[in-house]
């Protein structure tokens, strides 16, 4: 979903991809995103050739009735009175005609649907999978709605364009082609009618469609605001309903509701006259092709033409050409709208191309080092890092850890410590300066090898729709229902959770349970005490723990800290205090490194912190 | 569907005078075969030419007029489907706006999404469809029927025994379709929330090296949501081919019955050419209705999903003083003897009574899980109380007119919402608030300095969510707008955990000096948030286990002796 003007991150404003997010499709991008469709239907080509002969077959059976059907009237209208015998079997051929035709039609109806169902399978597959290998750095800058719209909605009309516009266009042409063929066997002279009403009909659509197709992606783009505001304000309805701001929340979505909906208006104000036009001029050739048809005839009849000449025709011609004038004319109508559903999938396709294409985490260096059996020696030397290149959020930070050290961070809110975190797991790489792990520099470790090398424990917990086991074996997925329980018990959620009707069963769930943030976070504190990995980071881990509970996973926390390289930001002092080393973090620099005892002799800023919670 | 009846009703003026333009249209557009067949049948065998060119001109015109009238009509009814989305939607947001807390835990919010987009332009597509295909198609069909009716009855009778067996066809594909995409819809749910998970986990799996099984999981849902959109096209796909081989076989039928009739005199072949045209006609009818079924089908899903929330009882009624009496108290707040339960089944809130004077201040600790936010959420009434009452002033909460009742509260709760907008707007938050009480609630949130330290001060733009700004920030706007209207009632429902302790100290002293007259709930982990209450609670699952101020509880109870002493001795810094 597009985000309204008003949505703009500060930080997309350096996205490199941010030109191209305009929409407008240019040419070129319309031929790549055709292709990049092409090679995906190329994929399935065994399937996708029988379709394509399904369709003529069924086509070409479709033709065949109007032709018998002709052949039949002619047996009606002979002048020796009925010839019933032609007339039966002509009515039998098209009998077996549309039969047949339907039969193979409906054959590749569900072909198509699994046809387009593969490929719209892959494509979510191959999206999702993209999602994963990007860094964290995509998912801090784009919103969630707009990569859920691109995953559903956009693939979605991919999809409905695939299986139902491709087989449109096929049988169309076969259509238009097949009918002409028809036409030129049964009157030459006549398909002059459609030299002059073609022509008209192509230029006409192209005109209009020249016209209406900007406001049609304005249609779209201020339906995208409408719908990320909607989706935005939903997530706040109980604060809105705190403050009793319903009407003034209202009345702005309505404010995008009359936008949207008048933005719709604007384009099928426009577009409302192409169908009637098209119709007409369908309609014109109709009557165009009788009224010369009718002279033919009345020549044919009088004798004026001869049954040799290339004038000649019969009731049953101007009937048969009647009809696969309606059948040719039909499709060319049908075009117009067609045009219109490509141009939207081509832009949906190309918005979820553009994800796939989007570049993924740096792949591991060349003969990347493994990193097993873990020490726990990390080194910081000179490391500088921005998010954006202009604002520096750390500078010149040097720090060394030894093997089992517990290194605690300090500083105001802003300061970089969630950061020095992002760069210890590698969501981010430092802009200069090395960080070293077992005297290996982390850029040069494979990547799943480093994060396996520790656990981690945020603030934010994170937990997926799924039950508390799970949950809690998240981490670990060999692990037994005993260890899990064992580990829910040292963070004292058990009893919590053994209250609950399922117990471990329970299905977690962002909305509908009743969970604090605090049991939440115990749930993520128990998974991390299954894990195994010789280095932790705990980042607010307990900031939603009331103390008392606090104390009481103490002793699991000890344990989890124990002969394990720490990276602790809290604000609990008792695990400040003793740790082997504190860095007093202040915008981006460290100010204060040492234990507890030297920084509250030195007086600065940990000591002033110090002090300030016994007024 | 009667939902989407009752919305369109006040557009039945218009509709009607829509489809009187798009019937004329249609009916212009019916005479084009009939003059065909009078060509080919009369005038013809006149031999003039000049007549054949006349006649022709005016098939012409009529395609002239037709065109022009559907023109016009497809206006009218885009003009109607315009009109109808936009009440619609607004109506549901506001609906929705006005769910109790209760109903949004129940809908839970990303399926409230769906319904306001997805949901809501299925609908809206199926009106301005309707209005312009389902006029169409039926006068095509009913006036096609007539005028071979008029043609040659016994002829148009094949016909009529074909349409009710493809009504009937079609009736029972779209019952059976309309589960099938009502479970397709399901699968999608899922399908997004997997990735809604991942998104917002990215960090934790990227750690735990887990995207293999996210890849399995998602392929999971990708996997059932493929089979059940597969099921239902295949049941869908059906309608069309079917539908054509029955108007086939009825044109096969003509030209087989019609045989024995031109050999009894009873028609001529012209005759039958011109039925076959309207059979033609018909059977694109036909088709248009059988493509607007399949729409039907999907779009009653979606309108019963929607009628759904707006249907949904409302809750949280104002309640006549005569069936709750206020009651004679001095107090500000008065919890009498309350007991909740969100499920109904275990209490999570048990005999809670508590009383509060006017500028009072108040603070809760407890466990994780105790019932601390559960007791502001039935003060501010997002859910009502299972037993027992709550006054504010001596009048029982339910009998509060919900707006005098918002404006008495200021609510910073732990969960934040900010959204994408300037700073200013986010404290403002849509209030009639001017500049200065903006910056003035801001500076007593400590969040004016670093308000400033923006270059564009107020006029800063917060992300959506407020990615933008760290923790401790969030926190202080969310203070400034909780204090900006200078309420009556100040909640701060643990809304100043991220800050580190100086600020927060500064904080508790602004409030101070400037909410005198404010009576103050904090909700709390720490000690040193609260100690200066009037009155503290001591919660533990769901019961006050201690009552009174710090220096009485450190008596008292040892739950809070404990935690007070755990904080205190080696308390926290930042």
């Amino acid at each position: 979903m597009s985000r309204g003007n008003m949505g703009r991150d500060p930080r997309m404003e350096n996205n490199p991809n941010k030109h191209a997010q305009g929409g407008k499709l240019g040419k070129k991008r319309t031929k790549d995103v055709l292709l990049r469709l092409g090679e995906y239907i190329m994929q399935q080509w065994p399937l996708f050739l029988v379709a394509i002969a399904l369709t003529l077959l069924s086509n070409q059976l479709s033709l065949l009735g109007p032709m018998y059907s002709g052949e039949a009237i002619d047996a009606m209208s002979g002048s020796q009175g009925v010839d019933f015998e032609a007339v039966k079997l002509n009515v039998g051929k098209m009998l077996i005609c549309y039969i047949g035709s339907a039969i193979l039609a409906y054959a590749m109806a569900v072909l198509m649907i699994h046809l387009s169902q593969r490929i719209v399978y892959t494509m979510r597959k191959q999206l999702f999978e993209k999602l994963t290998t990007l860094p964290v750095n995509y998912f801090d800058t784009h919103p969630v709605g707009d990569i859920i719209s691109r995953i559903s909605y956009d693939i979605d009309t991919v999809n409905s364009s695939l299986s139902h516009d491709l087989v449109q266009v096929m049988t169309s042409i076969y259509t238009v082609l097949g009918s002409l063929i028809f036409m030129w066997q049964i009157s030459k002279p006549m398909i002059a009618v459609f030299v002059i009403t073609v022509p008209i009909s192509i230029l006409f659509t192209r005109y209009r469609s020249k016209k209406v197709r900007p406001l049609f992606s304005k249609r779209s783009q201020k339906l995208g605001e409408l719908n990320g505001y909607a989706e935005e304000m939903l997530s706040g309805c109980r604060t809105i309903a705190a403050y009793g701001r319903e009407e003034v929340i209202g009345e702005r979505f309505n404010k995008r509701n009359t936008e949207a909906m008048d933005a719709y208006y604007a384009a099928e104000y426009y577009s409302a006259t192409m169908g009637p036009s098209v119709n007409f001029i369908n309609n014109l050739s109709i009557s165009l092709v009788m009224i010369l048809g009718g002279i033919l005839y009345m020549f044919s009849q009088n004798g004026t033409v001869a049954e040799t000449s290339l004038f000649f025709i019969s009731l049953g011609g101007v009937a048969q050409f009647v009809q696969y004038s309606r059948k040719f004319a039909g499709p060319i109508n049908e075009f117009a709208n067609i045009i219109h559903e490509f141009q939207s999938a081509f832009s949906a396709a190309e918005r979820v191309f553009r994800i796939i294409d989007e570049g993924p985490e740096p792949a591991d260096v060349e003969n990347a080092l493994p990193l097993n059996n873990v020490e726990g020696e990390v080194i910081f030397r000179h490391v500088d890092f921005g998010y954006v290149p202009e604002k520096k959020i750390l500078q010149d930070i040097s720090v060394d850890v030894n093997p089992g050290q517990t290194i605690a961070i300090v500083g105001p809110t802003g300061a970089g410590k969630t950061t020095i975190i992002n760069l210890l797991m590698r969501f981010y790489d430092v802009n200069s300066g090395t960080i070293t792990v077992d005297g290996k520099e982390i850029c040069n470790v494979k990547r799943e090898d480093l994060r396996k090398a520790y656990t981690m424990v945020l603030q934010d917990t994170w937990l997926f729709q799924g039950s508390i086991y799970e949950n809690i074996r998240y981490g670990k997925e060999n692990a037994t229902m005993e260890e899990v329980k064992a580990a829910a018990k040292a963070a004292r959620i058990d009893s919590y959770i053994e209250h609950l009707p399922e117990g471990y069963d329970t299905i977690l769930s962002d909305e509908g349970i009743n969970i604090s943030k605090g049991q939440r976070q115990l749930i993520t504190i128990a998974r991390a005490l299954l894990s195994d990995s010789p280095m932790l980071i705990l980042d607010e881990a307990t900031s939603n723990v009331d103390s008392r509970t606090e104390m009481k996973i103490q002793e699991a926390m000890n344990e989890l800290m124990k002969n394990r390289t720490c990276f602790v930001i809290a604000h609990r002092l008792s695990t400040i205090q003793n740790a082997d080393c504190i860095l007093v973090l202040q915008q981006g620099k460290i100010t204060e490194k040492g234990n507890h005892e030297e920084l509250i002799n030195l007086g600065g800023f940990y000591s002033t912190l110090y002090n300030a919670q016994k007024e | 569907m009667k939902f989407i009846l009752k919305y369109l009703k006040p557009f039945a003026k218009r509709m009607s005078f829509g489809f009187t333009i798009k019937v004329l249209g249609t009916v212009v557009e019916l005479f084009l075969p009939y003059i065909l067949s009078h060509i080919l049948e009369n005038v013809v065998l006149n031999g003039k030419i000049q007549d054949v060119v006349y006649w022709g001109l005016l098939m012409v015109a009529c395609a002239g007029f037709a065109c022009l009238f559907n023109v016009v009509a497809n206006r009218m009814a885009s003009k109607v489907a315009r009109d109808f989305s936009e009440k619609v939607r607004k109506a549901l947001f506001a609906r929705m706006l006005q769910l109790s807390p209760a109903q949004v835990d129940r809908f839970t919010i990303p399926s409230l999404e769906s319904r306001i987009t997805t949901d809501t332009y299925n609908i809206h597509n199926f009106v301005a469809m309707m209005q312009r295909m389902g006029v169409r198609a039926p006068i095509l069909l009913i006036g096609g029927a007539v005028i071979t009716m008029i043609m040659d009855w016994y002829l148009s009778m094949v016909m009529l025994i074909t349409m009710p067996i493809i009504f009937g066809i079609i009736y029972f594909i779209s019952r059976k379709g309309v589960p099938l995409y009502t479970k397709v819809q399901q699968s999608v749910d899922k399908m997004v929330r997997v990735v809604r998970e991942d998104v917002q986990g990215i960090r934790v799996i990227k750690a735990l090296s887990k995207t293999d099984y996210e890849h399995r999981r998602y392929n999971e849902v990708n996997q059932s949501l493929v089979k059940d959109e597969k099921r239902a096209g295949i049941i869908m796909g059906s309608v069309n081919p079917v539908m054509t081989l029955l108007m086939n076989s009825g044109i096969v039928a003509v030209v087989a019955l019609s045989a024995s009739r031109v050999a009894g005199h009873k028609s001529d072949p012209e005759t039958v050419i011109a039925f076959m045209q309207y059979f033609t006609l018909i059977s694109m009818a036909m088709m248009v209705m059988s493509r607007m079924f399949v729409m039907f089908t999907k779009s009653a899903a979606s309108a019963n999903r929607i009628a759904e929330v707006m249907d949904a009882p409302e809750d949280l009624v104002v309640q006549d003083e005569k069936d709750y009496p206020p009651c004679n108290t001095a107090a500000h707040i008065l919890f009498d003897n309350v007991d909740f339960s969100y499920l109904g089944k275990l209490n999570n809130l048990e005999d809670v009574s508590l009383e509060l004077p006017k500028g009072g201040t108040l603070g809760i600790i407890g466990a994780t899980g105790s019932g601390k936010s559960t007791l502001v959420k039935l003060l501010l009434r997002f859910y009502d109380v299972s037993e027992g009452a709550i006054y504010i002033k001596g009048r029982d909460i339910r009998t509060i007119p919900s707006e005098e009742f918002c404006a008495m509260f200021g609510t910073a709760m732990q969960y934040d919402f900010l959204y994408a907008d300037t700073i200013f707007e986010n404290i403002r938050f849509g209030r009639d608030l001017s500049r200065d009480q903006v910056e003035q609630a801001a500076k007593v949130a400590q969040a004016h300095d670093f308000i400033t330290s923006f270059k564009d001060g107020y006029e800063h733009m917060l992300s959506s969510k407020a990615t933008n700004i760290s923790g401790g920030q969030k926190q202080r706007l969310l203070i400034a707008r909780a204090i900006a209207g200078a309420p009556e009632i100040l909640i701060l429902d643990d809304s100043s955990s991220a800050l580190d302790y100086k600020t927060d100290a500064n904080l508790r002293k602004a409030l101070n000096e400037h909410m005198k007259d404010t009576t103050i709930i904090t909700v709390a982990q720490r000690v040193s948030s609260l100690k200066n209450c009037d009155l503290i609670l001591v919660l533990d699952e769901g019961k006050i286990i201690g009552k009174g101020t710090h220096e009485e509880l450190l008596e008292t109870c040892p739950e809070y002796k404990e935690i007070s002493d755990s904080q205190m001795g080696g308390a926290f810094v930042e």
